[in-house]
C-alpha cells in the first residue's frame, strides 16, 4: 500500500478541522476527494505535504511503510510526495529553471544518485514542457511571476512532470481554470499516470473528473470521509449537490 | 580607551611628522589646502551618537586605537590581486597598496587619447589643472571631521580624467588593498573623477584586504559628471572584518547627465558611507543602488543625499540589506527638492531582510519637498523571508539552506541585475552564494 491514513486528526489555531480521516491508496490508483467548502479538503492536502500551520493531534500516516508525519516537507518531497498548490506562490528573482534544477538535484542527491549537468537537465525540461504545452520562454521567467491562473496551474503540473513523484496530491487544481486550460492540465496528469504512482485529486467540482477519471471517489464533510464509491459517486454528487451529503450526515455532526 | 582630545592631539602631532616627510612640497600651493584642512580639523570633534547624523551609528570603537596616518609600506602579489579580479575581464587596473599607487601591478588598456588615469600624487606634483579646478570643491571640510582629516593628510589616490567627448569603453577597476602586518594604520585614499561633456566611463572602486586585521580606511571621492556624460560607478567594500571604513562621495552633475552608482558592501566591522549627489543643472538622472550583507556584529550605515536643485531631474534610490546574527544596519536617505525644481521625479526604496531576532535595522527616509509639480515617493520594508515561498521550495525537495540561499539571491537580484558589467555581476553572485550556502 502506497499511502495509509489512519484516524487522522488535525487542527489549526486550536480549531479541529480533520476529525478522523481514514484512507488507503495503492500504486496505480487515482482517488478523488470531494466536498463542500470548509470540509477540510485543502487541510488534508496541506497536512500530507507538511505545512507547519497545521497540528496533527492524533492518528498516523504511513507512506511506503514510513511514518510520513515525522518527515520534514523537503524529505517528503524527496521521498516522492508532490503537492500541486491551490494558490501557487510567485517568487520574483528565482527562475523556473533554477527552481527545478535545484530541486531535481537535491532529490537525486538524497537518493544517492548523480546530479544532472546543465545540458542533460535542459533536455529533461524541454521534453517535459511539451507535456503541458508550456512555452520554452516560461522557463527563464521567475516562478509564477505574472502568470495567469491557468499558467500557474500548468506550471504545477509541469513541475510534477519534471520531479516525477510517486504520490501526487492535486489541491483544487481545477479552480479558476477555463475549459481549455482544464483540458491541458488533465491531459498532463493523465500522461504522467503509471502503475507505480498514485494521484489524489482534491476538487470541489465534478467537472475535472470528466477528464481525470478516478478509481475511487471520497466525499469529505466536516473533517471526515462520509461516503466512498467509484466514479459514479461523482455524478450522483453533481446531480444531487452537496446538500444531499449534508442532510444524510446531519446526525453525525459531533 | 583613548579619549577624543588625545586622539585629536595625536593626529595634530602626526600632521607635523607628515609635513616633514613632504620636503619641498611643503611650500607648494597645494599644501595650503592641507594646512587649511588641519586647521578645520582642530576645531572639530569626533562624532558621537548625540550628533543627528550619527544617531544610530556608534563609531567609538575607532577611538580605541591610534591609527597612524603616515605611509606604511606594504607588499602585494599577482596572486593576491587575482582574488579580487572579475573573471577574464580585460580592463584597466589601478592598484593601490595602503593608499599608495603601485605602478608595477597597475595596467592601462585601450585608453583613448587625452584620457588620464593614474595617481593623484603624481597629478598634484605635476600641478595638473584638474586639481586646481576641482579638488576639494565638492567635499568640503566645513563641519566634517573625517573629510578635514582626509584633506589634511592628502597624499595619494586615484585620478580619472576624461576630456570632452571621449569614451572609455572598458571599465576602470581600481583596487585599494590594505596589508598591515598587525600595525594599526590609517589609509586615506583620495579620489578625483572628472568626466567631461558627452563622455562615457565606468569606474569600479574596490576596497579589499585578505587579512583579518584592524585598520582604518578614511576615503573621500569627488565626482564631476559633465553635460551629457554617462558615468557608471560601482563601489565594492570587501575590507577585513575587523576594519573600520568611513567613506564620502560627492557627485556634481551637469545638465542632461546620467550617473549611476552601486554600492556592494559586506566587509568591515564598521562601514559608514555618505553618498551625496547634486543636480547642478536640468534634465539629469541619478541612480544610487546598494546591497549590504552583514553578519556577526558588523555595522553598516548608508547616509545618502540627493539634491534636486534644478528642474526635470530624476533620481532613483534602492538600498537592500541582508542582516544576520547581531549585525546592525542604518539607512538615512535624504532627498531635497528645491523650490524651483519642478517636474522632479524622485523614487526611494529601502528593503531589509533580518535573518535573526538580534539583527537591527534603522531606516529613515527624509524627503524635503519645496516644489509643487513633482513626483516623489519613498518606501521601506523590514522583515524576514517569505514563509510561503520557502514552503513552496521545500515542497519541491529543496532543503532549508538552499531555499534560504535561493530566496536571498532573489532578494539581492534586482540590485545586481542593474549593474551593467556581466563579469562583475558574476563576481557578486559568487559572493552571495558563498555567504549564504554554508
Amino acid at each position: 500500500m502506497l499511502l495509509e491514513i489512519k484516524n487522522l486528526h488535525a487542527s489549526i489555531n486550536g480549531t479541529e478541522i480533520l476529525k478522523g480521516i481514514n484512507l488507503s491508496v495503492n500504486s496505480g490508483e487515482v482517488h478523488a476527494i470531494m466536498g463542500p467548502n470548509g470540509s477540510g479538503k485543502s487541510t488534508l492536502a496541506s497536512v500530507l505535504a507538511g505545512r507547519e500551520d497545521y497540528e496533527v493531534t492524533s492518528g498516523e500516516v504511513l507512506y511506503n511503510g514510513k511514518n510520513l508525519l515525522e518527515l520534514s516537507p523537503e524529505d517528503r518531497a524527496r521521498e516522492g510526495v508532490f503537492l500541486a498548490f491551490q494558490y501557487p506562490v510567485e517568487i520574483p528573482g528565482v527562475s523556473n529553471t533554477n527552481l527545478l534544477k535545484t530541486a531535481v538535484n537535491e532529490i537525486r542527491k538524497y537518493k544517492g544518485e548523480e546530479e544532472l549537468d546543465s545540458m542533460d537537465f535542459l533536455l529533461l525540461l524541454k521534453e517535459k514542457s511539451k507535456l503541458v504545452e508550456l512555452d520554452q520562454k516560461f522557463l527563464s521567467r521567475a516562478v509564477n511571476e505574472g502568470f495567469s491562473g491557468g499558467e500557474k496551474k500548468r506550471n504545477e503540473i509541469f513541475q510534477m512532470a519534471v520531479l516525477n513523484p510517486m504520490l501526487a496530491i492535486l489541491d483544487e487544481t481545477d479552480s479558476g481554470l477555463d475549459i481549455d486550460a482544464l483540458r491541458i492540465v488533465a491531459n498532463g496528469v493523465n500522461k504522467l499516470k503509471t502503475k507505480d504512482n498514485a494521484t489524489i485529486v482534491v476538487t470541489h467540482y465534478q467537472r475535472l473528473l470528466d477528464y481525470i477519471i478516478p478509481d475511487f471517489v471520497h466525499v469529505l464533510y466536516k473533517g471526515k470521509i462520509v461516503k466512498s464509491g467509484t466514479k459514479e459517486l461523482a455524478f450522483e454528487l453533481e446531480e444531487k449537490g452537496y446538500d444531499w451529503v449534508k442532510s444524510d450526515n446531519a446526525e453525525s455532526v459531533v | 580607551m583613548q579619549n577624543k582630545i588625545d586622539i585629536k592631539n595625536y593626529y595634530l602631532t602626526q600632521f607635523d611628522e607628515f609635513e616633514k616627510s613632504l620636503n619641498g612640497e611643503k611650500s607648494s600651493d597645494f599644501h595650503k589646502v592641507r594646512e587649511e584642512a588641519i586647521g578645520k580639523f582642530a576645531e572639530l570633534t569626533f562624532p558621537t551618537q548625540k550628533d543627528e547624523e550619527w544617531k544610530y551609528t556608534n563609531i567609538s570603537p575607532i577611538l580605541k586605537h591610534n591609527f597612524s596616518p603616515l605611509s606604511f609600506k606594504g607588499n602585494v602579489s599577482s596572486e593576491i590581486i587575482s582574488k579580487f579580479l572579475f573573471d577574464e575581464m580585460e580592463h584597466s587596473l589601478l592598484v593601490f597598496v595602503n593608499g599608495v599607487y603601485d605602478r608595477l601591478f597597475s595596467k592601462l588598456i585601450d585608453i583613448p587619447e587625452g584620457v588620464e588615469i593614474g595617481s593623484l600624487a603624481e597629478a598634484i606634483s605635476a600641478n595638473h589643472p584638474v586639481i586646481e579646478k576641482h579638488f576639494g570643491k565638492y567635499a568640503g571640510t566645513e563641519k566634517n571631521y573625517f573629510t578635514s582629516l582626509s584633506t589634511a593628510f592628502t597624499s595619494d589616490g586615484a585620478i580619472v580624467y576624461v576630456p570632452d567627448s571621449k569614451i572609455v569603453d572598458e571599465p576602470v577597476h581600481i583596487i585599494f588593498y590594505t596589508t598591515t602586518a598587525n600595525e594599526k594604520i590609517l589609509t586615506q585614499p583620495r579620489n578625483l573623477f572628472v568626466a567631461g561633456k558627452n563622455s562615457k566611463v565606468s569606474i569600479i572602486e574596490h576596497y579589499v584586504s585578505d587579512e583579518e586585521n584592524i585598520y582604518f580606511t578614511n576615503t573621500v571621492t569627488e565626482f564631476v559628471v559633465g553635460e551629457n556624460a554617462i558615468v557608471d560607478h560601482i563601489k565594492l567594500q570587501e575590507e577585513s572584518v575587523k576594519a573600520f571604513h568611513i567613506a564620502r562621495m560627492e557627485v556634481a552633475q551637469q545638465r542632461s547627465s546620467n550617473f549611476s552608482s552601486h554600492l556592494i558592501s559586506h566587509g568591515a566591522a564598521i562601514s559608514r558611507n555618505d553618498f551625496n549627489a547634486e543636480f547642478k543643472d536640468e534634465s539629469s538622472e541619478c541612480m544610487l543602488n546598494g546591497l549590504f550583507m552583514i553578519n556577526g556584529e558588523q555595522l553598516f550605515d548608508a547616509h545618502t543625499m540627493i539634491d534636486h536643485a534644478k528642474t526635470h531631474c530624476s533620481s532613483h534610490e534602492h538600498y537592500k540589506g541582508i542582516l544576520q546574527d547581531k549585525s546592525k544596519g542604518v539607512f538615512n536617505g535624504k532627498v531635497m527638492v528645491r523650490q524651483d525644481a519642478q517636474k522632479t521625479n524622485a523614487f526611494q526604496q529601502n528593503n531589509t531582510i533580518l535573518l535573526s531576532d538580534d539583527a537591527v535595522m534603522n531606516t529613515k527616509p527624509q524627503l524635503e519637498i519645496f516644489a509643487d509639480d513633482v513626483k516623489c515617493s519613498h518606501g521601506a520594508t523590514i522583515g524576514k523571508l517569505n514563509d510561503e515561498a520557502k514552503f513552496y521550495l521545500k515542497s519541491r525537495g529543496i532543503g532549508e539552506e538552499s531555499a534560504t540561499a535561493i530566496l536571498l539571491h532573489a532578494f539581492a537580484s534586482d540590485v545586481i541585475t542593474s549593474i551593467k558589467i556581466p563579469a562583475l555581476r558574476n563576481y557578486l553572485e559568487e559572493i552571495i552564494t558563498k555567504r549564504f550556502n554554508q
